[in-house]
């Protein structure tokens, strides 16, 4: 089967793997695009419904005759009766100015027109609040893997530090903390703190404690046999860190990465949504839902989604690579 | 000042304690291995007291401990109506709704083998996206109430239980299924007694990440826009009055409920899955 099996990766999460060694890819490329092809033909069909009250009034005001003509008569039928009253307005579903519900093509064509046809320096491109939320999370997953490492090796390496700090690093990743991300950019905003280093504050708290736990589970996995035939070639401590532990690691090292990446990018894009940020992902989906420009949110949300997969899709790429040439099997 | 010489130096007793515990002979009991974090917790709270008053920090930024403590047995009423709200409604509705629509996909998924491997490689890709993006769509089409929050919360927690869901019924080995066979089995017979109870290691690998998220999600969502109760109406709303330690006891509130739930799926676990090498 393609992806891994979740219960025995670490961290216990199922990832998405492109690809496996058996030729995977091959395999499953009809069946996801079925799969894909289903949820865009319900997206398709669900567009009708959702935007049918919007559209019949517009058309009415337009001139065009509506059955039933008076709205508030509209209001008793469901999207899918009001359809059946009047076949003729569908195409105008699709094309609705500011819809429920907008259509694929649609989504495409604001995510097309904002991506390639605007300056990258436009406030209007969603390549520059891409790089808007992109660079504080970038930055804050950096200092967060950093520090996760360390205090990984330290717990490791410190039955102290092991006891008191581990079972706090647990408990903590059972508290919705991302809830509150908003807040501490306000709190930090409040007394001057602006720019990259709050939103990267959020992305390196979230990124932290996957990190610590994988790398802790990642530095104890030499057996005792292998940590025996290190002592009994004189190693010192250093050295079986470098030789044995730190190597060992790598595979669950990118297993917190990739978990730690999407809950960077996630924190990133909450801490933009309630604050009155006014660039960045986050931004743009809530600019879009208040001042009525449903396009603006839904692109930017698809835009957050091909983000985050090209981040995962690149660690996937950089761990099978590293892997394969350490002679480890690519899991 | 007084204060934080103090700070640092119960923090200095506090971490020689531990050093003693846990390099001590009894380091391996249970009492000892509970107490060390404890010790760790309480202090790092204690430090905190001490050293907002020792910096005279200033209540908007990080208020002490004490004034939490306080907001959060003083203002009772309040912190329960307001887990009501988001927890019991928001989140725990979302959730269930969420696992069963999971679960339901998942059974009918499992019966192709060609649904499964269209639906395990874009589910894992969806659960890695930032669907909390969705709440303020969401929150527009189903209005501020408690609805809107358990819709983003069951959208939020769907992907990660199905993708666990799929990829458990597929866990059982051709010997397992074949014995099925010989006692003559049907398909329900085998999914009841052999495929569910097999999955349910993978099932609660998503149930547990589940917990987590419908949280994060039910309060998200508040921020959208919400009744006048709610943790994420009040957190947002405390904060506009500066009153930081009610946002601090709603964090504690959160921190509270969120393990609170994820140690009741471990438990649940633990009785469903006793069979499992983990568990034993």
């Amino acid at each position: 089967m393609c992806p891994r099996k979740g219960a025995a990766s670490s961290g216990g999460r199922i990832e998405f793997n492109w690809h496996n060694e058996d030729g995977c890819i091959v395999k499953s490329v009809l069946p996801v695009l079925t799969v894909v092809l289903a949820i865009l033909g319900i997206w398709l069909l669900a567009v009708i419904p959702m935007n049918m009250h919007l559209v019949a009034d517009q058309a009415q005001r337009d001139g065009v005759i509506v059955v039933p003509d008076e709205p508030a008569a509209r209001q008793a039928f469901s999207g899918v009766g009001l359809t059946w009253h009047n076949p003729d307005l569908v195409p105008l579903a699709y094309n609705f100015v500011r819809p429920r519900l907008p259509s694929p093509q649609q989504v495409a064509g604001e995510m097309y027109e904002t991506i390639f046809t605007k300056s990258i320096t436009s406030k209007r491109s969603l390549v520059y609040h891409g790089w808007v939320t992109l660079a504080p999370t970038l930055l804050g997953f950096l200092i967060g893997t950093g520090l996760g490492v360390l205090l990984a090796v330290g717990i490791v390496y410190s039955r102290v530090m092991d006891r008191s700090v581990m079972p706090w690093a647990i408990v903590s990743q059972t508290i919705p903390i991302l809830a509150l991300a908003p807040m501490v950019i306000v709190v930090l905003g409040s007394v001057g703190i602006q720019g990259l280093f709050p939103k990267s504050l959020i992305a390196a708290y979230l990124s932290f404690f996957p990190v610590v736990v994988g790398m802790v589970k990642g530095l104890r996995s030499p057996s005792q046999m292998q940590l025996d035939l290190l002592r009994t070639y004189h190693a010192s401590n250093t050295q079986g860190f470098w030789a044995l532990r730190l190597p060992a690691s790598l595979p669950y090292f990118f297993t917190s990465l990739k978990v730690g990446i999407s809950a960077s990018l996630v924190g990133t894009i909450v801490a933009e949504l309630p604050t009155g940020a006014r660039a960045g992902f986050g931004a743009r989906m809530l600019v879009g839902d208040q001042y009525g420009q449903p396009l603006v949110s839904w692109a930017a949300l698809f835009a957050a989604a091909l983000t985050a997969a090209a981040l995962v899709g690149l660690f996937n790429a950089i761990e099978r690579i590293t892997l394969r040439r350490m002679g480890m099997a690519a899991v | 000042m007084i204060y934080v010489i103090l700070g640092v130096m119960i923090w200095a007793a506090g971490w020689v304690l531990n050093v003693q515990l846990a390099n001590g002979l009894s380091s391996e009991q249970t009492s000892v291995k509970i107490a060390i974090p404890a010790i760790f917790g309480l202090t790092i709270v204690i430090v905190w007291e001490l050293m907002v008053r020792g910096f005279e920090v200033n209540p908007v930024i990080l208020p002490a401990p004490s004034s939490v403590l306080e907001r959060l047995f003083g203002e009772g009423p309040i912190l329960w109506a307001d887990f009501q709200q988001t927890v019991l409604k928001g989140a725990l509705i979302g959730y269930v709704v969420g696992t069963v629509a999971a679960f339901v996909v998942a059974i009918v998924a499992d019966r192709s083998d060609f649904m499964t491997r269209g639906i395990l490689p874009v589910g894992s890709f969806m659960a890695a996206l930032p669907i909390v993006g969705t709440a303020p769509i969401l929150v527009k089409w189903l209005g501020s109430d408690w609805e809107s929050k358990a819709a983003v919360v069951a959208l939020m927690v769907f992907f990660p239980i199905l993708v666990n869901a799929v990829a458990g019924l597929k866990d059982t080995n051709s010997m397992q299924r074949d014995l099925m066979r010989t006692y003559a089995a049907g398909y329900w017979a085998t999914l009841f007694k052999l495929r569910l109870p097999s999955a349910m290691p993978f099932i609660f690998n998503g149930l547990k990440i589940g917990t987590t998220l419908a949280l994060i999600g039910a309060i998200v969502a508040e921020f959208f826009g919400s009744p006048t109760v709610g943790m994420g109406f009040r957190i947002s709303t405390s904060f506009g009055q500066l009153a930081l330690d009610m946002v601090w006891a709603e964090i504690v509130i959160a921190a509270l409920a969120g393990s609170a739930f994820y140690g009741a799926m471990t438990w649940l676990e633990k009785k469903v899955t006793f069979w499992h090498p983990s568990q034993r």
